[in-house]
């Protein structure tokens, strides 16, 4: 009651000051990235498991160097061929144990063969008792290498075009893509066997083939993104205070276009991956005995029903990257927007 | 009196989208209007009536489309300024946008934003000059120190507008076409934004044009007022002109249905219709001077009878 007799107080109007002012601490722009990167837990996993990856393969190639994954000893194939996983003895499943082809019970092949006990194999042996393991890293190293080169022209080319032929639109957009349009409807094999012929087997070639093609779709992606994006309000206001194409590019159009861009590079390089693992299936890939994760899941396709730790090994290191790298650029493109944050 | 200096002079000008293609659109026709220094033209007419093309037009947003007369800003064709002539004038004519959401990179730092056009006319050398300058301008639009590093996803809507107003400001522009400036913001706000777009043309001696269809907002601002009409320019006088004495039909119209907050009136009034299809008729009009200052859309003959009906 007592408060009745009260003078009247106006509350919350302090000034226009303390209304404007924003407790939230200012960010630089990855420091905000890296924020809401990190609420995506699947993300957060995926990016060390690339990180991971990436640093494994590139000390690997002191380690483990191709030569040493391709010897094998002709004359003793027949020990050594095709031995099970084995980490230890008293493991359950890495013991060595394996039902061989015909047989109805499991069998030690180790000892069945006769290896000598100090040798383990822990993703066993192919046909000719090469260690599958160094193998599937040498294999790892080299799809990572392809794929990582192609999504770098990927970018560089993909990205320019795309942003070009948004950016005139009108005629030179309309012949920008009809030429994307020609370059999608040439079957692709054929190119990677004539490119084959021209520069032999090898890396080099997958690498400019696949690079050759794989632009178009990232370039469609950045035209659609330019269209949208250069009719907006912020672009006008950018032209009349006087900034150069060049610069909206680099300062209004890139930022904005990032996400996708991001985005189709990290759909990209799994695809790349798998196109690389079927030219060397078809025996336009890498020349044997080198090996990348195509050449083994080819080789290991071949004793499907007899050895399947040939196929199932590479194969889940495949999928495992692709996922990983799908996961990785989900994160990475909210992580990019500003907008995305919710608080 | 001395004629006051024109700062924008438009010459019967005409504007087509598409042109020659099967969407062909005549968005602007035939029009005329001169601006003076340090007065606000007010431009209103309905949505789609060309007004936004205009001020793009002056600005040089629509040089491919433009199809007849000139834009001529202080005596030089605006089309055909080229190197520092161009520099200069894209620091002397601004555009504040009409949506503050949109004007604003979601990209970029609100400092980055205000800086642009610091940066791309090349106004300030040092990064301290540029800094202190980007300050002065958020402090000119009342914001403060705190928002130089934020993103403009950040602020409130009138905060985000007032963050165009300082960017349109930063190159010290004489001529400043505001589009549409307050018509996404709500009321309390509209005051805020128009009365500091007030106190800055005061302060740095500004020309605008003022596009809106708000029309008891465009009185209150507008020294002169143009009233669009598809395409073209019907009616053009002082404010006072327009609002207290309108001649055309199309303006008493306009005029007509601004909703009064007096319920007794409010429920007298009745919206005069307007019947377009006298502009079709296909007579030769022009801009007539009915009384001093005030020019009307018209033939010959319609102007004697506006002429005799003429309050003032």
């Amino acid at each position: 009651m007592e408060n009745l007799n009260k003078d009247f107080t106006l509350v919350g109007s302090k000034g226009s000051d303390s209304t404007e002012k924003i407790a939230k601490p200012a960010l630089s722009f990855f420091q905000d990235a890296w924020r809401r990167f990190k609420k995506n837990k699947i993300a957060l996993v995926a990016m060390w498991i690339i990180a991971i990856t990436l640093v494994f393969s590139v000390i690997s190639a002191f380690v483990v160097p191709q030569s040493k994954a391709n010897y094998f000893n002709p004359n003793k194939s027949q020990v050594y061929g095709n031995l099970p996983p084995k980490l230890s003895g008293d493991l359950p499943f890495w013991n060595g144990d394996f039902k061989a082809p015909g047989s109805a019970e499991k069998t030690d092949v180790y000892k069945a063969q006769g290896v000598p006990e100090k040798d383990k194999y822990v993703f066993g042996t192919d046909k000719y008792g090469r260690s599958l393991a160094k193998r599937t890293v040498v294999g790892l190293r080299i799809s990572l290498i392809i794929a990582l080169a192609a999504a770098l022209i990927d970018l560089v080319i993909g990205v320019t075009y795309g942003i070009i032929s948004g950016w005139m639109g009108g005629k030179v957009d309309m012949v920008m893509q009809r030429i994307i349009e020609i370059i999608q409807s040439v079957p692709n094999l054929v190119v990677v066997t004539m490119l084959a012929l021209l520069l032999g087997q090898g890396i080099s070639s997958i690498i400019i083939a696949i690079g050759l093609f794989a632009w178009t779709g990232m370039a469609r992606q950045v035209r659609n993104m330019v269209l949208s994006y250069k009719e907006r309000d912020f672009v006008l206001a950018s032209k009349t205070l006087g900034q150069s194409t060049w610069k909206i590019a680099v300062k209004h159009l890139l930022p904005n276009v990032s996400g996708v861009i991001v985005v189709q590079i990290m759909f990209d390089i799994p695809s790349m991956i798998m196109y690389e693992a079927v030219l060397s299936a078809i025996n336009l890939g890498v020349k044997p005995p080198t090996s990348s994760l195509g050449t083994l899941i080819n080789d290991g396709i071949a004793s499907l029903q007899f050895y399947p730790f040939q196929l199932i090994i590479p194969a889940i290191v495949l999928s495992v990257l692709s996922l990983t790298f799908i996961f990785f650029g989900d994160g990475l493109r909210d992580a990019f927007d500003p907008r995305a944050s919710e608080d | 009196m001395t004629e006051p200096k024109k700062v924008v002079e438009i010459k019967n000008l005409d504007l087509t989208f598409n042109k020659g293609k099967k969407g062909a659109n005549k968005a602007i026709n035939n029009v005329s209007l001169d601006i003076y220094e340090g007065e606000t033209f007010g431009l209103v007419g309905e949505s789609g009536s060309g007004k936004t093309t205009i001020g793009r037009a002056i600005l040089k947003l629509y040089d491919n489309f433009i199809t007849g007369g000139e834009i001529l800003f202080e005596g030089k064709d605006v089309r055909n300024l080229k190197g520092s002539e161009l520099r200069e004038y894209r620091s002397e004519a601004q555009m504040i946008f009409q949506d503050p959401q949109a004007s604003l990179n979601g990209r970029m730092r609100v400092k980055d934003i205000v800086a642009e056009g610091l940066d791309a006319n090349g106004l300030v050398k040092t990064k301290a000059e540029r800094d202190a300058r980007v300050l002065e301008l958020l402090r000119l639009v009342g914001l403060n120190d705190d928002h130089l590093t934020r993103y403009p996803h950040e602020f409130s809507g009138g905060q985000r507008q007032r963050i165009g107003i300082a960017r349109a400001l930063a190159v010290k522009p004489k001529f400043v076409v505001a589009d549409e400036p307050i018509s996404a913001l709500d009321v309390s706000i509209q005051a805020q934004v128009v009365n500091l777009m007030r106190d800055i043309q005061a302060k740095e001696n500004l020309t605008y044009l003022f596009i809106a269809h708000d029309l008891s907002m465009v009185k209150y601002i507008s020294d002169r007022i143009g009233v669009m009409h598809w395409g073209k320019i019907l009616e053009v006088g002082t404010s006072e002109q327009v609002y207290n004495h309108p001649i055309h039909p199309y303006t008493k119209s306009l005029l007509s249905s601004i909703p009064s907050p007096d319920p007794i009136s409010e429920r007298q009034r009745t919206p005069i219709v307007y019947d377009p299809t006298a502009e079709l008729d296909g007579q030769e009009r022009e801009m007539r001077e009915i009384t001093p200052g005030h020019f009307v859309f018209s033939t010959e003959a319609e102007a004697e009878v506006y002429k005799k009906n003429a309050t003032l």
